[in-house]
């Protein structure tokens, strides 16, 4: 039985959006069907994405907090925005 | 000691400029800036002064850090009374004036009454004089720089200017300096225009002398340099992408004010956004972003150079509006284009660029646009009353009025009153989306609680900079808090009204504190200056400027009742994203603040309060 999948939407932007493939990078996302089990580093390997450099990571807004990051799974439709350090004001 | 102990106060009713020494208990007391030419203000001016008379002040004074070689160490600030509040106005800005200011010998300047005709100072380190300004009354801060430094034959001569809007009575004006740096702000520059100052033109040649303890303060300087160069947000992020690389963060987040606060998410945010300001233009290839630029002594540089598309439809056939100049900070980005629907990043960049040149503030001009652009689709306001369709998204009606504000045109005329009173005159006051009058950034407080704390306790009118708690809410600096929740939020309110206090008040900038904290300023105070700045006791004057300019705005009227947020903040739920059904929880968090305070139920501070922080 072959396993079950989702579409998740991964985002990168700032410094990360050059990870992406180059038709992607003037809106910052791809779609994506990965495997139900999937975790966030499991996301961003194919686009070879230093793990270190995620330090905001939002799933549908919310944040992931780091500890959770390599066991959290997603839910079909969910979206992942990722940023290097970044700040403003 | 870092300061220069020396004060000008310039009497433009007489013609005067006098010497005097600066109080250094009061500087001891309250370090700088912010807080010491506010301690002097509230001791000179009476709470009850209206704003454009000339009973009021207007105080330009640098830190005891502006002018040494600490990182970020170039900043002045402007207190006065502001006439788009009522309230103590604090605008701070970067650029080199305000070291030039200190390297003249000077810690600040009180201009009191008001001049008989348009005029200028001339600092030339020791050497004060006004000058007639005719001729510079009517032109931009772009012409007034160039002007004063060609008639004084110094090409290195640094200037702080109003442009129209501050002439005009706009009463969000800024006052400019080194063209695109702003004191930006509760309307300092209206209450400069309405003295008939012009400009501040201030060459200096004599250093920063007096560091109690240079070997000390080079190591801590350095010290805290490798702190921001070694933190990924102040050694890199800023430096790339600016303050605008939040145009994304908040839009996902859920937090993003959209169209005058109806919604809180911008679909067009992508494209007025940091990356956006980064990637080649479809119409010539070119990006938007030329390149970053730093203020003086700063080790961060996050200030944006932009160029506008040359066929583009706001610059055809202009071509003094082809060059670099400052480029899109958040705020303005946000309330320029998400605040008015607008997602055209060229035109807010040529939007921007009238607020430098002629002098206004684009968060209160940009959210005053928003409440017109409301008020035009309900049909309260017709073309024919603004002289443009303005609906929301209209990125024509944007530059529109924004030239109409800088040049005192038209309906720009009743722009340049801001949103408060624009709307009470139309009927319709609860979309204004200010507090105490003033116009709210780039956070909604639904999305990000704290924020809406941080707004209505704001002494100077709804603002970000008087407590970011999105850095701990949505980034995690230095802790992460829950943004939708109000539990805990008084203290981390207080936490950084207290500590930014301080930063505002040494000459250094407060981006600094995504890398720094009072840990890391102390020893570059304590370095630089007699007196005690350890972390206890700086936190103490922290609370004690806070607590200092409370007690002005009381005595000026205010009560608890204007501690409050726009109706619509606190009865129209979020539509979208994870606040999605909240609205801001102000009265779970308002109790609670003024008791850590220690502040009566009605907001004042308690008498024991007012001991133990020697007030």
């Amino acid at each position: 039985m072959a396993e079950a999948s989702i579409r998740v939407t991964l985002k990168l932007y700032a410094s990360l959006g050059k990870y992406l493939p180059e038709a992607n990078r003037r809106s910052n996302q791809i779609a994506l069907e990965v495997p139900a089990t999937s975790v966030m580093t499991d996301l961003i390997a194919p686009f070879a994405v230093p793990p270190a450099a995620c330090f905001l990571v939002l799933v549908n807004g919310v944040f992931l907090p780091p500890g959770q990051r390599p066991t959290a799974v997603f839910a079909d439709g969910d979206v992942v925005a990722i940023w290097p350090p970044v700040a403003g004001g | 000691m870092a300061w220069q102990r020396k004060i000008l106060r310039v009497d433009l009713t007489a013609g005067t400029c006098t010497q005097e020494a600066l109080n250094m208990e009061w500087a001891k007391a309250y370090l700088g800036q912010r807080g010491l030419a506010t301690k002097y203000f509230v001791e000179e001016v009476a709470p009850s002064v209206e704003p454009l008379s000339p009973a009021n002040k207007l105080i330009f004074a640098t830190g005891p850090l502006t002018g040494t070689m600490a990182s970020t160490g170039g900043r002045y600030s402007v207190i006065t009374k502001g006439p788009l509040t009522g309230a103590i106005a604090c605008s701070n800005s970067g650029g080199y004036w305000g070291a030039e200011l200190k390297m003249a010998g000077w810690d600040m300047i009180i201009f009191e009454g008001r001049a008989a005709t348009p005029v200028y100072l001339h600092l030339e380190n020791d050497t004060a004089t006004l000058h007639d300004a005719s001729d510079l009354w009517g032109k931009t801060t772009w012409e007034t720089e160039p002007a004063l430094r060609k008639k004084h034959q110094d090409s290195q001569l640094k200037i702080s200017s109003i442009g129209r809007a501050g002439e005009n009575g706009v009463l969000y004006a800024a006052i400019i300096n080194d063209l695109h740096r702003a004191a930006g702000r509760s309307g300092v520059g209206a209450v400069m225009g309405s003295k008939n100052l012009k400009a501040i033109a201030v060459r200096g040649t004599l250093g920063v002398a007096g560091i109690k303890d240079p070997k000390a303060f080079m190591k801590a300087t350095a010290a805290a340099k490798k702190v921001l160069a070694d933190n990924a947000v102040t050694g890199e992020g800023l430096p790339k992408f600016g303050t605008q690389v939040l145009m994304n963060v908040i839009n996902e987040s859920g937090a993003m004010p959209t169209r005058n606060a109806q919604d809180i998410q911008f679909d067009g945010a992508k494209d007025i956004s940091a990356e956006a300001m980064h990637a080649p233009r479809v119409t010539d290839g070119k990006a938007n972003l030329v390149t970053n630029q730093a203020c003086f002594g700063c080790t961060i540089a996050c200030g944006r150079i932009s160029k506008i598309d040359q066929t583009h439809y706001t610059v055809v056939n202009k071509p003094e509006y082809w060059g670099a100049s400052g480029g899109l900070e958040y705020e303005a980005a946000w309330a320029l284009g998400s605040a008015n629907g607008v997602n055209d990043l060229e035109a807010l960049t040529f939007a921007n660029f009238l607020c430098n040149e002629d002098g206004f503030d684009p968060i209160s001009f940009g959210a005053t646009v928003g409440a017109v652009m409301e008020l035009y689709e309900m049909g309260v306001l017709t073309k024919e009353q603004l002289g443009i369709e303005a609906p929301f998204g209209s990125a024509k009606a944007l530059t529109y009025f924004a030239g109409l504000t800088a040049r005192g045109e038209g309906f720009g005329q009743e722009i340049g009153l801001g949103s408060k009173r624009l709307t009470a005159k139309y009927g319709h006051p609860d979309l204004s989306m200010t507090v105490k009058g003033q116009e709210f950034p780039a956070y909604d407080p639904r999305g990000i609680q704290g924020m809406g704390l941080t707004y209505a306790t704001s002494n100077r009118g709804a603002c970000h900079l008087r407590s970011y708690t999105v850095a701990s809410e949505i980034l995690g600096i230095p802790i992460k808090t829950d943004p939708l929740a109000t539990e805990g939020k008084a203290g981390l309110v207080k936490a950084f009204q207290d500590a930014t206090a301080v930063f505002d008040s040494a000459g250094i900038c407060v981006f600094t504190s995504f890398a720094w904290t009072l840990v890391d300023v102390a020893p570059q105070l304590e370095a630089a200056c007699e007196g005690d700045w350890s972390l206890d006791n700086l936190n103490v004057v922290g609370e004690r400027i806070w607590n200092m300019e409370r007690q002005f705005n009381n005595a000026a009227g205010f009560t608890a009742k204007d501690d409050s947020l726009p109706k619509r903040l606190l009865t129209e739920a979020a539509k979208t994203g994870p606040a999605k059904g909240l609205v801001a929880g102000l009265s779970k968090m308002l109790p609670e603040y003024y008791s850590e305070r220690g502040w009566d139920t009605e907001g004042r501070p308690t008498a024991a309060t007012v001991e133990r922080l020697g007030l």
